[in-house]
């Protein structure tokens, strides 16, 4: 499980790192959303992985999954959205303001 | 008064003559004085105690773990110097009232004087070095706005940039030194620092904290090669050249030295940087000031000069050297002040201050040449005034130095220079006041009102009364501070002026005698000098700044040229580096966990995760397929979450999978639906590349960490232990979010809160002017479906909606105990809410909803903060949670905490946030789908929010929009009701008149 965990991480950041060195926004708000996902689980991941020991106490179990690193995780994927949120809407405002969607300021020759 | 009282006064003064100048010059004028003249009485009701050998302290902790305290003493090298800021500022607030013309801005200049002669105090008052370093950076600050107070000139205004810029270069220099100081001596605060001599000059740091001492020295007292910026600073108004350049900002260099001398003096590193550098300075720039025909600009190399005698002595490290050094900072501070002064009033008067010009003004302004007379002579170094005491006495000390074993240099160069200065400061007297009276001055000069000479005269009177009787008037001080620049255990021997017939005395005359007769040789001298090439220091200054700044252009342009790929390229490539120089140089242990089985389910859902993340990657070109993986990856996410005991997690990830797909799609409605091919093949395969590196080692990363157990004990033993106990909740996840981490998720809320307003504002911007012309005239690039709101999902959503907010609630309530809690229950309810806008329409679910999401956001940023508050009535830090077991009949025995309370903060929060930034978003949506119908409803106002509907028609009326606004919301929303339904109506009407073409 390990394996197939770590693995997906990675695949996620390589992915994620690429999207975002796209040249056109969109491909890096989709590029942001999958490092999200991959730092999201990373920290998760470093609770390790436990299969059926949610932390929710229950009469006659003693042992738990670590509940730090699901709580910080919590929180960031809502901040998460906060954060794609206001990515989105200033990729839209870019492309309603400039009628393009380029991601690099305007070089030289563009403006000619 | 306590000195901390005395070094703050200034500063809180400072804002009141920048107030009173609207009652007059003379109120800004006279509050400044009050406010100086206080703090001096202050500091001399402490002189009693000082003179005694006392120190006076004030001790306030501030940053104890970095050091930082405010600690201030008053000794007797801090109460010389602050004696010196405070009188002489007093001086000059008098002089500047009538030397500042009706056209400047003199509170400004108040205020400016203010904050600078406050940093001036708290350098010498401080007894942390960290707290000088405070000051000492606030004293190169406030100078470059006096230095650059005529804006108007460009002289004025490069003066100042230049005086920054080597000051503040010095004072980075010397924050290094004297962190290394304190790091030796292992405490920030002077006066312990001041006791370990041996451990500092012992240590092999010794020697780099001296060189970067030396360095904020040096350029704050100009000492060469750091002396160009001084005369530049001189297209200040005279008033500030006179303070900045006589007693204060100029001596700080000096001051630092001599307040560091008990510890850094006496090692021979010492005596060749400091000697030798005062030396040379006081050499040369007398020779540069014999031939500067602005009277200012001589007078800005003599002090350069007089600043390198100083130097020169504290540099020598004997007792004697002190003494001299200790004398002449008081002696320079009386007649140089005066001398500028009364080149300001020659200035003022005459309009000019070239001495090639001016001429005769010996009987044209009788007061100003007695004043100036006085003072230059002292300045030369003639008996009987008090600049011919501590020249004597630096003369004496020249001639016991030997320089390498050499020992008739030092005094031959030191005659010299006390040769050259003799020569300058009768050049300034004979040039300016003596010969014809000059007829072809600007204006006619005559001496200035009594309120502007008295300064000067005061100044004047000091050096004559010191002059005569040294001991009656400056013994006591002079000692007072010489016993504290040597450390203690100092008795001076009696200032006077006679010494029988020593080696000083012919060194002198040969000075006074030589000075005469180079100033009869001055005019051949001058053509020989002005035909030498010199090196001219603006001129290299300049190129160093233009070089400096065209290497940070091309750093600056290297890094960030405008392409936001390459800084993200940047970043990863940076990231990934230091990655791997820690993975190069750490240690890591074998494995000690045991894998985890892997069943089907998991496979597939590898699979999954991964062939849609590659499907993006792949067929990301086509958004709306890129749009659909990603909620693939969503989904399978949350799955996983499930099964490796995040329940949690779970549920939060769907829903906000949710929130994020509508607000891609509402974005993707405007954005192009295809990403074009640009990229080259090789930024292709570099970025590919680099990619797959970075994953790579990500996955190495985890996949070590998760094959190991924890190094440490982590806190989750604690948090499972006590959840019960302390914060009565089963779900530990939810009791940390609002219990143990409360203060964390208050945080989150709150930024979460701003992210929508940031979207709010966002969404404002768009929607006007240009912007929103563009979105009017905006057409939908791809077919549309038949019907906008088709019935099934009307009634689906309608039905569901109660439905929805019923289990809202539900997992709210559960929260504490069972998966969920206020962040899932605010997504669930925002779905909710948000499908409803997609069914029926934003106008429709507009118009029946009731409460701004603004107010939601604040709702409940408010209610979680006052529930923390509460804690606080309990005597309990804030956030404290307390609860308790309530039975009521009918019902099982249920619980209530205040952390409940936290969490419906929580929820109203996101509630407010999701829709606020969802709503934005469809508000442009909404802008843009009125062009389409353009011509049916006449003028477009912005019809989003419940009183903008109410504002449409009266902004198309005659009315002012603002006339008809109710002020309570909630009548502003049943408005809006009725608008919507007349708007409905007319729909309707419309579509009769088309004959229905919909």
């Amino acid at each position: 499980m390990e394996v197939l965990v770590a693995s997906a991480i990675g695949v996620l950041t390589a992915a994620g790192i690429y999207m975002i060195l796209r040249l056109r926004t969109f491909p890096v708000v989709v590029g942001m959303s999958l490092l999200s996902y991959a730092v999201n689980v990373f920290l998760f991941a470093t609770g390790r992985l436990v299969v059926n020991q949610p932390p929710i106490l229950r009469d006659g179990v003693t042992s738990y999954t670590d509940p730090i690193p699901q709580a910080l995780v919590l929180t960031a994927i809502v901040i998460s959205f906060g954060m794609t949120a206001v990515v989105v809407m200033l990729a839209l405002g870019a492309f309603i303001e400039a009628s393009n969607d380029r991601i690099d300021l305007e070089t030289e020759e563009d403006g000619r | 008064m306590s000195p901390a009282l005395i070094a703050a006064l200034p500063f809180l003064g400072a804002a009141l003559p920048s107030i009173l100048i609207r009652t007059g010059r003379n109120n800004a004028a006279a509050v400044s004085a009050l406010i100086t003249g206080l703090a001096l009485l202050g500091l001399l009701l402490n002189l009693p105690t000082v003179l005694a050998g006392g120190v006076v302290e004030t001790r306030i902790d501030w940053l104890p773990w970095l050091g930082l305290n405010v600690n201030f003493w008053i000794d007797g090298l801090g109460m010389l110097f602050a004696t010196l800021i405070l009188g002489i500022g007093l001086l000059i607030i008098l002089y500047a009232r009538y030397y500042l013309s009706n056209r400047d801005p003199v509170g400004q200049f108040y205020t400016y004087l203010l904050l600078f002669q406050g940093a001036m105090v708290g350098i010498v008052l401080s007894d942390n070095i960290l707290l000088l370093l405070i000051f000492w950076e606030l004293t190169s600050l406030s100078s470059f706005l006096l230095i650059g107070y005529w804006k108007h000139l460009p002289e004025g205004r490069q003066g100042a940039r230049m005086a920054l810029t080597v000051t503040g270069m010095g004072g980075l220099s010397m924050i290094a030194g004297m962190l290394i100081l304190g790091h030796i001596a292992g405490s920030y605060d002077i006066s312990e620092i001041l006791k370990h001599k041996d451990a500092i000059q012992a240590s092999p740091l010794y020697l780099p904290a001296l060189l970067l001492i030396l360095g904020g020295a040096f350029t704050k007292s100009a000492q060469f090669p750091f002396h160009f910026w001084l005369p530049h600073a001189m297209s200040a108004p005279t008033p500030v050249s006179a303070y900045l350049h006589s007693a204060t900002m100029v001596k700080a260099g000096l001051f630092l030295m001599a307040r560091m001398w008990p510890v850094l003096s006496g090692t021979p590193e010492w005596f060749y940087i400091v000697a030798s550098v005062g030396l040379i300075t006081m050499l040369l720039a007398a020779l540069i000031a014999i031939f500067k025909h602005d009277m200012k600009a001589l007078l800005a190399f003599s002090t350069v000069s007089h600043l390198g005698l100083i130097t020169f002595m504290l540099g020598l490290g004997t007792e004697a050297g002190a003494l001299a050094a200790v004398f002449h900072i008081i002696n320079h501070a009386t007649f140089k002040a005066a001398l500028f002064m009364s080149a300001g009033i020659v200035d003022h008067e005459a309009g000019t201050r070239d001495l090639t010009r001016v001429s005769g003004l010996r009987k044209l302004m009788p007061i100003t040449f007695a004043i100036a007379t006085i003072a230059a002579l002292s300045m030369a170094g003639i008996p009987l005034f008090n600049g011919f005491l501590s020249k004597e006495m630096m003369l004496e000390a020249a001639f016991h130095t030997s320089w390498l074993h050499n020992e008739w240099l030092v005094p031959a160069l030191a005659t010299l220079a006390a040769l050259f200065s003799a020569t300058y400061a009768f050049r300034f007297i004979s040039h300016a006041f003596f010969g014809p009276v000059s007829t072809d001055l600007p204006k006619t000069p005559h001496d200035p009102k009594f309120g502007m000479w008295l300064s000067p005269a005061f100044l004047a009177v000091l050096v004559v009364a010191i002059g005569l009787f040294p001991m009656v008037i400056a013994g006591p001080y002079v000692q007072m501070a010489t016993n504290a620049v040597v450390g203690g255990g100092y008795h001076m021997h009696e200032l006077k002026i006679w010494h029988g017939v020593t080696p000083a005395l012919f060194m002198s005359i040969i000075a006074v005698v030589g000075g005469l007769a180079f100033l009869a040789a001055h005019a051949p001298f001058q053509k020989i000098w002005d035909a030498m090439p010199r090196p001219e220091a603006k001129v290299m200054f300049d190129w160093v700044i233009a070089r400096a700044q065209a290497l940070s252009d091309w750093v600056t342009q290297g890094l960030h040229n405008g392409s936001m790929a390459r800084y993200l390229m940047l970043f990863t490539v940076a990231s990934v580096g230091a990655g791997l120089y820690a993975f190069s140089t750490g240690m890591i242990g074998a494995p000690t966990r045991e894998l985890t089985p892997v069943n089907g389910a998991a496979i597939v859902a590898w699979i999954l995760v991964l062939s849609a993340t590659l499907c993006i990657v792949a067929f990301h070109h086509n958004r709306i397929l890129a749009l659909v993986m990603i909620g693939i990856v969503g989904l399978t996410v949350s799955i996983s979450f499930i099964y490796l005991s995040a329940p949690d997690l779970a549920l939060t990830q769907i829903s906000v999978e949710v929130v994020t797909t509508v607000l891609m799609l509402l974005a993707l409605n405007f954005l192009p639906k295809v990403t074009q091919i640009e990229s080259s093949r090789f930024k292709i395969s570099f970025d590919v590349a680099l990619s797959v590196f970075a994953g790579a080692a990500v996955t190495g990363l985890i996949y070590a960490l998760l094959t190991r157990d924890f190094a440490f004990p982590t806190m989750s033993g604690y948090m499972l232990d006590n959840s019960y106990n302390l914060a009565g909740g089963d779900n530990v996840v939810n009791v940390i979010l609002v219990d143990f981490r409360g203060y964390d998720t208050y945080g989150e809320v709150t930024v979460l809160g701003i992210a929508a307003l940031v979207i709010f504002a966002l969404t404002e911007a768009l929607l006007q002017g240009a912007s929103s012309r563009k979105l009017i005239a905006w057409r939908p690039d791809v077919a549309r479906g038949g019907d906008k709101h088709p019935l099934m999902l009307l009634v689906v959503t309608r039905v569901m909606m109660p439905i929805a907010l019923v289990v809202g609630l539900y997992i709210f309530l559960r929260g504490h105990n069972q998966p969920g809690g206020g962040f899932i229950a605010g997504l669930v309810v925002a779905i909710a809410l948000v499908t409803q806008y997609m069914a029926s329409g934003f106008a429709w679910t507009q118009a029946r909803q009731k409460v701004y999401y603004h107010v939601l956001i604040a709702a409940g940023v408010l209610v979680a903060g006052i529930t923390g508050a509460g804690a606080l009535f309990n005597d309990m830090p804030f956030l404290t949670s307390d609860f308790g077991y309530v039975k009521l009949p009918g019902l099982d025995k249920f619980e209530l905490a205040t952390a409940a309370g936290f969490d419906l903060g929580v929820f109203l929060g996101v509630v407010g946030s999701v829709m606020l930034a969802l709503g934005g978003l469809s508000r442009l949506a909404r802008r843009a789908a009125m062009g389409e119908q353009e011509g049916e409803n006449g003028p477009h106002i912005a019809a989003e929010k419940p009183e903008a509907r109410v504002l449409a028609p009266l902004a198309a009326g005659p009315y002012p929009p603002e006339a008809k606004v109710p002020r309570r919301w909630w009548k502003t929303a049943r408005a809006a009701k009725e608008a919507t339904q007349a708007e409905i109506a007319a729909i309707h009407e419309n579509k009769k008149n088309h004959g229905g073409d919909h």
